[in-house]
């Protein structure tokens, strides 16, 4: 499924930290993501997989430059082959970058969800927002409802729409689905693909693993804030033999219908990371050489990987 | 629409039973305060008088007003006559209580009113401009401000602008709600104006340092929420999102602020009405407090009470309005 042209979305060892006041007025840097490295072609669905806590929600931020003011960017992020300024990332987002939230408290408590639906761009797209709350399946009443009367699956379709609303060419969705009913995400998937298939682009945020596989044309694997293989999604639905990281390998095994083997240990937090391998700790075919340094992005079998016992 | 109304009126007639059980108690402790303090209605009423009286007088007196009468009779015996609208008469201007406190309520409403509005505006619009600009220049300077001005006292800050502005620069009239010398039937609305602007500026310094403080902290935590953040994706400027989402937000508890305010403010008009020599409720009670005139007192009291209880039912009832949360929740 990929498509050797050229790339809605590059990011290069892109690095956020946090600077925080620890002890008193001892600063400290706490990384949050670390050398991420991820690529996204239009006309594809990409899945960004990991447990809580690795980041994912973060580079939302960073992608579309909103990060608090204590955070500090490193790295490379480039869109349609061009570096993403900031200054370019505020003229992107909301028009050609849509971010789809995670939970109802991104949505104004005191304003209507169809003005919010509508955005604040004039002329308001009324007419286009009232269809997409129809194939939704959400009732006409519901622009005239506050975000509180909205239960979790309704707002999670209020949140889809704000992004299909636009005319984005990339959309990130951040854990779209949860609380929507089967038939509902299903829906949502569905325009997802469609504007995939329109030449546009979809990251898909989850820790949804299945939903993950089935809907993604490539996974990447989040663990501790960076993207330790990005492979098509057939190459985990294959099993293990097919993966590249032990990672993903372990996630592959530790999931309910491939027998439920968990790994000893802890994926590590910020602040207190590893110095080579973020994986390291916890792997089995760790030497010295994955305590030095982190390993280089490699290609193999059609995806990307970091680790330098690639198998 | 019409659900609203009636939830209006619902929480218009619970919250009219709670100002009058609270007015009710406000009277007794009052009464009672009154009733243990060393103050001897009596001798200041014959004070007043300005003759000698004998002391047959003197229990005359004390007979036909029910002093060795035990003090419970006494209160309802006062509070019979207070319902049928007789406060009785004060003692230091020998007029009836209601008249006094009716006349010069006028000028202190139009005194609060001013400073109110005044203190609103200016407390909520630097209350923006600070949380807008948080921790950048404007909101450091104007912080400071706000602190000096909460921590001064207000007589202190009138006696300032007295001087400078009245007496230095002489702008405005150093007091009183009219100019001296001319008969109150041709006082022009522009000269009571003028007399009244310093009070009321010095009685909004009092509190729209509070509101501003308060405004700039409610807009910190929006600015901050994932709301706004989302804001920020949609592509919103910073100036969309304070239209849109931030002012909104804000306009709860600074319209909660404001009408719980009014305690504050009677509290400072006493202040700033005494330091202006401004005829006013606020000179009037100390007047009666230091003059030992017992039923303006207790009159003044009871309306005082009656006045910030009406602005916090006010305040009650405009949430009830504004947010649709509260709204949906007294459906």
């Amino acid at each position: 499924m990929i498509q050797k042209k050229e790339t809605l979305l590059e990011i290069h060892d892109l690095s956020v930290s946090f600077r925080m006041y620890d002890h008193g007025l001892e600063q400290t840097d706490l990384k949050v993501i670390s050398d991420l490295h991820l690529t996204v072609y239009p006309g594809e669905i990409v899945a960004i997989a990991g447990s809580s806590g690795s980041g994912k929600s973060l580079l939302a931020s960073a992608i579309l430059g909103i990060l608090p003011g204590n955070a500090t960017v490193y790295g490379h992020i480039s869109y349609k082959g061009q570096q993403l300024s900031a200054e370019r990332q505020r003229q992107l987002r909301g028009t050609k970058i849509a971010l789809v939230p995670q939970s109802v408290a991104y949505l104004d408590p005191l304003l209507k969800v169809g003005q919010q639906a509508d955005g604040h761009k004039k002329p308001y797209p009324t007419e286009k927002r009232r269809s997409l709350f129809k194939r939704f399946g959400l009732p006409d009443k519901t622009e005239q409802l506050y975000p509180y009367q909205l239960s979790g699956g309704m707002a999670r379709r209020v949140l889809v729409s704000t992004a299909l609303i636009t005319d984005s060419e990339l959309i990130i969705a951040d854990e779209p689905t949860p609380g929507m009913s089967l038939n509902q995400a299903l829906e949502a998937l569905k325009m997802f693909r469609e504007m995939a298939n329109e030449g546009k682009a979809v990251i898909l945020i989850t820790h949804d693993i299945d939903l993950a596989f089935e809907f993604a044309d490539r996974v990447a694997v989040f663990y501790a804030g960076t993207t330790v293989e990005t492979a098509p999604a057939s190459d985990f639905k294959k099993g293990p033999n097919a993966l590249r990281h032990p990672y993903s390998k372990a996630l592959w095994r530790a999931l309910p219908q491939n027998g439920f083997h968990s790994i000893e240990g802890f994926q590590p937090y910020a602040g207190n990371l590893p110095k080579g391998c973020l994986f390291a700790p916890r792997c089995p075919y760790k030497t010295s050489k994955c305590e030095e340094g982190i390993p280089p992005v490699t290609e193999v079998r059609g995806g990307e990987v970091r680790c330098y016992h690639v198998t | 629409m019409s659900g609203t109304l009636k939830r209006v009126i619902r929480i218009f007639f619970t919250y009219s039973i709670k100002i009058i059980s609270l007015l009710l108690a406000v009277s007794i402790i009052s009464f009672v305060l009154v009733s243990a303090s060393p103050v001897d209605p009596v001798q200041q009423y014959i004070l007043g008088l300005g003759t000698a009286v004998s002391p047959e007088q003197r229990a005359e007196i004390e007979d036909y007003w029910g002093v060795n009468e035990p003090p419970i009779e006494r209160y309802f015996s006062w509070l019979s006559e207070l319902l049928k609208g007789n406060l009785g008469e004060s003692a230091i201007y020998r007029r009836p209580v209601a008249d006094i406190i009716g006349e010069r309520f006028v000028n202190s409403l139009a005194l609060m009113l001013c400073a109110w509005i005044l203190s609103a505006i200016i407390g909520f619009s630097l209350g923006c401009i600070m949380g807008m600009y948080k921790d950048k220049l404007p909101d450091r300077i104007l912080k400071k401000i706000c602190y000096i001005l909460s921590s001064v006292p207000t007589f202190w800050l009138g006696l300032v602008f007295l001087l400078i502005f009245a007496v230095g620069f002489r702008w405005f009239p150093i007091g009183f709600s009219s100019p001296i010398g001319v008969l109150s039937k041709d006082v022009t609305i522009w000269q009571k104006l003028h007399h009244l602007i310093l009070p009321a500026f010095t009685l909004s310094l009092m509190s729209f340092a509070n509101i501003a403080l308060h405004t700039r902290q409610k807009l910190v935590d929006v600015l901050n929420s994932e709301y706004v953040l989302f804001a920020k994706a949609r592509g919103e400027g910073r100036w969309t999102i304070l239209c849109r989402h931030g002012l909104r937000n804000i306009l709860l508890p600074a319209l909660t602020l404001q009408f719980a305010s009014f305690a504050e403010l009677f509290g400072g008009s006493v202040m700033a009405e005494n330091v202006f020599s401004y005829p006013g409720l606020g000179s009037a009670v100390a007047a009666a407090g230091l003059n030992s005139d017992v039923p303006l007192l207790l009159g003044v009291t009871l309306f005082s009470a009656l006045f910030v209880c009406v602005g916090n039912m006010i305040a009650n009832l405009l949430y009830g309005i504004i947010d649709p949360q509260i709204r949906e929740v007294g459906e």
